[in-house]
């Protein structure tokens, strides 16, 4: 599952595979399954889920620019450290950001904006794409993974805020009389919900890949 | 390479010195702002506060002003409101505890209005309470309504409380100095009322003896 399996041609990616990839074909939870202790911890409401994936797609488009600038100078034997020293500076950053812009938010987020740096997501972007790809590239798939996560972050969020509290960003649904599915505010919501929507793209690309040949073999 | 790994090295320690710079005033403004908010919220009116450090344990009770980053953290604040005239009144103190939830670590407002000799106001300010059942403490009407005078009268020598407060099963509220939990969430409301219990025992004495000082208002 890890990101350096992306079958790219010998001149790379172009810009646009380098931007959409990550968003749909790569998607990074819900194909490389990727990030997945954000993704089920900071997902109960759709605010939480907003502000995690902005966190992450700002850390992710800063470490791709900056190792991908440096890709030349890192030696092979301590890119690693290179990278993580990169990452947690980024995620220094959006800690103090996140706690100037709002302190609620940053309650609300716990220890999960400091655990960024553990993120695979980022790691594997470093390591597979932007410490071999030119710089604008590495941009652009800086956003397209950080977009990839903030979906699948959203589809997991409405879903559990909509269920789990009956609001949509703090905003009543059902009215009154609705009790609200408590288990999905919960964790093993996120594992629930996680699953449903894995189970959803897993059908859903099976059916397009049969579309596919199917065409294949008429033509 | 060590040169590069220096390098590195200085531009992610610039870059988060820069980060800092920028955002610790809004960050300790914030951090102000949403406890000026929460003590305006327990106890109504107030328009001033005065920050104090008290330390139960050695007795002392010390200004600790706005914005100082260093020195232990504030935990108790005189209350002030102005009359027409442009004089403050005293209003009332509201001190901070912590103790444990079901779910984990607690903290708490509440207000002591020393006039009344009870606690008139409460707010939980961090719970890890469950979702559904626990959580009835931050917002149960009932439950609050407890806490709009509870009886926190000190016995003849002024250094224990007359009554401990108690936590009794919903609906077997007899006493003014005890607490009507809510059916359903009987752990959560018993650790609201042993570390009300536990703090009023310890504050309440400390308070009393320093209570010229307090109504003053500090410097």
């Amino acid at each position: 599952m890890a990101g350096g399996a992306i079958p790219t041609g010998p001149a790379g990616p172009t810009h646009r595979e380098a931007f959409l990839n990550g968003i749909w074909k790569e998607n990074p939870v819900f194909v490389q399954v990727l990030g997945m202790c954000p993704a089920l911890a900071i997902t109960n409401t759709v605010v939480n889920a907003l502000a995690m994936s902005v966190a992450v797609v700002f850390v992710l488009v800063m470490s791709n620019t900056l190792v991908s600038l440096l890709r030349k100078l890192v030696p092979k034997e301590v890119r690693i450290a290179v990278f993580i020293l990169i990452i947690a500076t980024f995620v220094t950053v959006t800690d103090y950001a996140v706690k100037a812009i709002s302190i609620s938010i940053y309650k609300a987020m716990g220890p999960f904006i400091a655990l960024i740096v553990v993120n695979c997501i980022i790691l594997s972007r470093a390591e597979a794409f932007s410490s071999k790809q030119p710089v604008f590239k590495s941009i652009l798939d800086g956003f397209g993974m950080g977009f990839g996560f903030a979906i699948a972050l959203l589809c997991m969020g409405s879903v559990r805020e909509v269920l789990g509290s009956g609001t949509f960003l703090g905003v009543p649904l059902f009215g009154p009389n609705f009790e609200p599915w408590v288990v999905f505010v919960l964790p093993s919501g996120g594992f629930l919900t996680l699953g449903v929507w894995l189970l959803f793209f897993a059908w859903w690309r099976e059916r397009k890949d049969r579309r596919n040949s199917r065409q294949g073999e008429a033509a | 390479m060590i040169a590069l790994l220096g390098a590195v090295s200085t531009i992610c320690g610039l870059i988060i010195v820069t980060a800092d710079m920028v955002t610790a005033e809004t960050i300790r403004n914030n951090l102000a702002q949403i406890r000026r908010q929460a003590v305006g919220e327990v106890l109504p009116g107030t328009t001033e506060l005065v920050k104090y450090a008290v330390d139960a344990d050695a007795g002392t009770v010390t200004e600790a002003p706005e914005g100082e980053a260093k020195g232990p953290a504030p935990n108790l604040f005189a209350c002030f409101d102005e009359d027409g005239a442009g004089n403050r009144r005293f209003l009332g103190v509201v001190c901070e505890a912590s103790g444990k939830g079901y779910g984990g670590a607690m903290k708490v407002l509440y207000a002591y209005s020393p006039d009344k000799q009870a606690i008139v106001g409460f707010k939980v300010i961090e719970s890890k309470e469950t979702p559904g059942l626990g959580d009835k403490i931050l917002f149960d009407e009932a439950f609050l309504g407890n806490f709009e005078e509870l009886d926190v009268r000190l016995d003849e020598a002024g250094d224990a409380l007359a009554h401990d407060i108690e936590t009794v099963k919903h609906g077997t509220k007899t006493a003014r100095w005890q607490v009507d939990a809510i059916s359903g969430a009987t752990v959560s409301s018993r650790a609201v009322g042993d570390m009300l219990n536990a703090d009023a025992r310890r504050m309440l004495p400390l308070i009393r003896r320093h209570l010229d000082e307090l109504r003053q208002g500090g410097t």
